[in-house]
């Protein structure tokens, strides 16, 4: 119990703080998946082939390759990438991103590419009908989306999104690699001083375990929420 | 682009992928017996077996496969029991070490893949057997289970894909799997893209093998074919 003493002498304050970490690049990197399956969802369901080309070549490629290998892609080529970009525009100093950024952005564009897959199945097996009398009763476009499809969409993706989350989470475990101090950061790093892996990876694994757990309660509010007068 | 560079790198990479499927394999064929194992013992009315088992796969399910190998590789040799008996020829290995993380971590989402398969078999199955006198345990080894396996193809499937991706954790315990590879020429040579599109492309490949394989044994297992 000493070694999880919060101040200086142990280090439970760190492992707080790195489990705030990992909520934290959690949260921003399910969010930039939102964004990209904001984007690879409407490509997918498209009319035209050759966007529904560019949906699945994200989907496929990202689902197939590892995740440790688009981290390390990021890790190694982000900054060069954006150095790239900054060149374009005259700009051509040293740039480093900071590894929240790159691993929440890494870990993001993974999780979209399982969030593009959930949401295109849940607008798929909303009734035809549905969008049919949207637009026989002159509905427009967008109040179609947000008041018809949507809210109906929302509870049979919430189940699925759930799962990715559980993923995502998982996944954040793999940017310790980049060097960012979350939770297996740290306790890499606790292990090391203390000569005591055994005991700081269990208790890494009890600390995804409550994370895990924790979220599921409020996913599952979450879904009886939605599924009202289901 | 460096072109020379992705066509140098190809045959090392393909070389390492030798590695990726020794580890994919020997974990895929006792994770299917701890799955099958597991599974069985979710359906035993006994609540502590059954906690117990739920309580495996829930642990391996909510922990990060990182943690897992961790644990393993840099934990279990901290035990100086563990230390003075046979067990620790195999668990000095990285090798071992992770084909035992990613065993324990398969054959949990394996339980729970044929488990949900063992409950959608129809009862009047199961009925129809013994009432035809056939023991309990023909009806586990010649009924349930080749229901089971052919209910749990597609899941199965993508567990086989996600354990492939898993397989590149295996590099964080100084393993040269084809991702360890992968990212040793990366940090030597600072090309991220061409390497990530060659060993990307390996992987993929597999990926595509899988898929079709898995596809072709479901159309073959039908029930209506």
């Amino acid at each position: 119990m000493e070694l999880l003493a919060f101040g200086k002498t142990g280090w439970g304050d760190e492992l707080f703080y790195a489990t705030l970490m990992t909520v934290a690049v959690s949260i921003t990197a399910m969010l930039i998946g939102f964004l990209f399956a904001l984007i690879f969802t409407p490509l997918k369901l498209s009319k035209y082939k050759s966007l529904n080309l560019a949906g699945n070549f994200y989907t496929t490629v990202i689902r197939g390759v590892p995740e440790l290998l688009v981290i390390y892609l990021f890790f190694f080529g982000g900054s060069g990438a954006i150095m790239y970009v900054a060149s374009i525009f005259g700009y051509y100093e040293y740039i480093e991103i900071n590894a929240f950024i790159t691993g929440s952005v890494a870990i993001g564009i993974i999780s979209g590419a399982y969030s593009t897959e959930v949401f295109r199945g849940a607008i798929q097996s909303i009734d035809k009908g549905q969008f049919e009398a949207a637009k026989v009763l002159g509905v427009s476009k967008f109040t179609q989306f947000y008041k018809i499809i949507l809210p109906q969409m929302l509870r049979l993706a919430i189940p699925n999104l759930s799962n990715v989350w559980q993923i995502t989470l998982k996944d954040t475990s793999l940017i310790s690699v980049t060097g960012l101090v979350e939770i297996m950061r740290q306790s890499y790093i606790a292990a090391g001083s203390t000569r005591d892996p055994l005991f700081f990876y269990s208790f890494a694994a009890v600390l995804y375990l409550l994370l895990t757990y924790l979220s599921m309660k409020l996913i599952n509010k979450l879904e009886a929420k939605y599924s009202r007068g289901y | 682009m460096d072109f020379e560079l992705m066509i140098t790198s190809f045959p090392t990479l393909l070389g390492a992928s030798v590695i990726t499927l020794k580890l994919l394999s020997a974990s895929l064929f006792f994770g299917l017996f701890i799955g099958l194992l597991f599974a069985i013992l979710r359906l035993n009315k006994n609540v502590f077996i059954n906690k117990f088992a739920y309580g495996y796969s829930y642990v391996f399910r909510g922990t990060p496969l990182l943690v897992q190998i961790f644990i393993i590789y840099f934990g279990l040799g901290q035990i100086e029991y563990l230390r003075s008996t046979i067990l620790w020829v195999i668990l000095k290995e990285p090798y071992w070490c992770a084909i035992i993380a990613f065993t324990l971590n398969t054959g949990a989402y394996t339980s729970e893949i044929l488990r949900s398969a063992f409950q959608t078999i129809k009862p009047g199955i199961i009925e129809a057997g013994k009432s035809l006198g056939v023991s309990n345990k023909i009806i586990l080894y010649k009924i349930q289970i080749p229901i089971a396996i052919r209910q749990s193809l597609p899941a199965y499937g993508n567990e086989i894909i996600l354990m492939m991706k898993g397989t590149s954790l295996a590099s964080t315990v100084t393993l040269m799997d084809l991702t360890g590879v992968a990212k040793y020429i990366i940090s030597t040579t600072f090309k991220p893209i061409e390497v990530f599109i060659v060993a990307g492309g390996i992987y993929l490949f597999m990926t595509f093998v899988i898929h079709n394989v898995i596809k072709f044994l479901e159309k073959k297992y039908s029930f209506n074919s």
